[in-house]
């Protein structure tokens, strides 16, 4: 792999800038590989460079049904936290963050990671209270999060309606320094680029149409570039696990559902952090380009379509517009929605399945960008080793049948109440 | 947004109405444990034609079951229902 650095960018100044290689090859799938991940997404990628390079694994394939980076890793807010109030979860994600604080070195990739700060606005004395507790159990776990004044949170974003006739009054914020956020596209990119210079095949344009038996093993997969043999597969495909597993007979806790989100027009700096509130479920933060980013709840009933429905967008825009009333003179320039794996239980599911060499990452919900590192480490190691990594083991799929369920918003076992 | 055409009330937009679950996820009376389990935490989650239960909360409110494609949302059949009528 070419090194990419400041000298090289001169040194390239110097002849022309010929010295550009494609970052990832495009090889033709081979007849067999060890592990085969399906789902060219973040998560796929970041799978597969870790297996290649924490478990020195060489024959790998990513087989991806359209180009990599194109399904949820292209559609989100690129919001990247770990505060969440459940220990599973935020052992999880902080895992990922300490990963986020150095993949662009790590990748030698500029994944454009930016700390600007995740703030949750508290807009009553009983979110304060919710969200004092959030920030004491993340304490707990060395993660940090600061509960904020009303005062200290309008010093930080002075374009929120501090104002007691608000339509949504703000009594502080809880908010953790290192969150932030990354180019999406340059997580899928880097990784790719990671895992390719390890001989891992990256196969764009294959879709997995079924999977080959053997008894009660998976020993391969169809594709529309022929069959593929493999010792072991990933689906790792979050918005379409329920189709994907669904072609291996199984049936999942998973409905899927459309997000959506949507960017102004560029502008100066004007919002300084992510500013979030759950109580409404509303995020916002801007790009280096400038443009306002926000997005709001799901579209709360099942769909595969990858567009959103204009009532729930003015939905998220009615709850932007009165949060930061100059949001309103902004012109909105791009919508976009992916499609979401939404659990029964708010939390992903990384583990095997009951079908034999057949593993299961999905279930991300609406909250899977910020977890691509996290979600790749643990799910290589579980590939690699046949049973999951500590970090993972609480988000098995058999939870459910359990009763252990990790549900953060204590809303039940309905996705479309969530 | 999609039209949906009310068996009580006519056509009237999805606004209007809000989606429960899927037909398949209510379980039966005499389900066991398991049956009950798997009917109520799994879904078929089709890339196609299902069968879901909606509620013209904000006109009727009376449930109905709307037959609908997940990827070109195109509605082929609504039903109305009672609680008798679900499986």
């Amino acid at each position: 792999m070419n090194r990419y650095s400041a000298f090289g960018l001169l040194r390239g100044a110097l002849n022309g800038q010929k010295h550009w290689q494609p970052a990832w090859r495009d090889p033709e799938p081979k007849a067999h590989y060890d592990i085969v991940i399906i789902g060219g997404g973040g998560h796929g990628l970041a799978t597969a460079y870790y297996l290649a390079k924490v478990h020195g694994l060489k024959n790998i394939a990513v087989l991806e049904k359209g180009w990599i980076g194109g399904g949820n890793t292209g559609r989100n807010t690129t919001i990247v936290r770990s505060n969440y109030r459940q220990k599973p979860l935020h052992d999880l994600f902080e895992f990922g963050l300490k990963l986020w604080h150095n993949l662009s070195d790590e990748l030698n990739y500029n994944v454009m990671f930016s700390p600007r700060g995740a703030m949750f606005l508290g807009h009553s004395d009983a979110d304060m209270v919710k969200l004092a507790e959030r920030g004491d159990a993340m304490r707990c776990d060395g993660i940090d999060a600061d509960l904020m004044t009303r005062d200290e949170v309008a010093k930080l974003e002075p374009l929120l309606d501090m104002s007691r006739s608000a339509r949504f009054p703000i009594e502080g914020g809880l908010i953790q320094r290192r969150g932030g956020t990354a180019r999406h596209d340059a997580v899928a990119w880097g990784y790719a680029r990671g895992a390719d210079s390890f001989g891992v095949d990256i196969i764009q344009k294959c879709e997995v149409t079924g999977f080959v038996r053997d008894g009660d093993a998976v020993v391969g997969v169809e594709t529309t570039r022929g069959r593929i043999g493999a010792g072991r597969v990933g689906i790792c495909v979050a918005g379409h696990s329920g189709h994907v597993a669904g072609l291996a007979g199984l049936k999942l806790p998973v409905e899927s559902q459309t997000l959506q989100a949507m960017v102004t027009e560029g502008v100066k700096p004007m919002i300084n952090s992510v500013i979030m509130s759950q109580s409404l479920h509303c995020y916002i933060s801007q790009s280096d380009k400038g443009g306002i980013v926000f997005g709001g709840d799901p579209d709360n009933w099942p769909s595969y379509a990858q567009r959103g429905h204009p009532m729930v967008m003015e939905g998220a825009i009615a709850q932007g517009l009165a949060l930061v009333p100059a949001l309103s003179r902004l012109r909105m320039v791009r919508t976009w929605s992916g499609v979401t794996d939404m659990s029964f239980d708010g939390a992903p599911i990384i583990g095997e399945t009951p079908v034999r060499n057949l593993y299961l990452n999905g279930g991300w919900c609406y909250g899977g960008f910020k977890a691509t590192p996290a979600s790749g480490w643990t799910y290589a190691h579980t590939l690699a080793t046949g049973s999951p990594h500590a970090l993972n083991a609480p988000f098995a799929l058999e939870r459910f049948m359990r009763g252990a369920t990790i549900d953060e918003t204590g809303t039940g076992p309905m996705p479309n109440s969530r | 947004m999609m039209l949906i055409n009310c068996p009580h009330c006519g056509p009237r937009a999805q606004s209007e109405f809000v989606y429960e679950r899927t037909v398949d996820s209510v379980a039966p009376a005499g389900a066991s444990n398991d049956e009950a389990m798997q009917i109520l935490f799994t879904r078929s989650n089709p890339r196609g034609v299902d069968d879901e239960i909606w509620r013209h909360t904000f006109g009727c409110r009376a449930w109905m079951v709307v037959t609908r494609h997940r990827v070109t949302n195109e509605i082929s059949q609504v039903r109305a229902v009672g609680p008798e009528a679900l499986p």
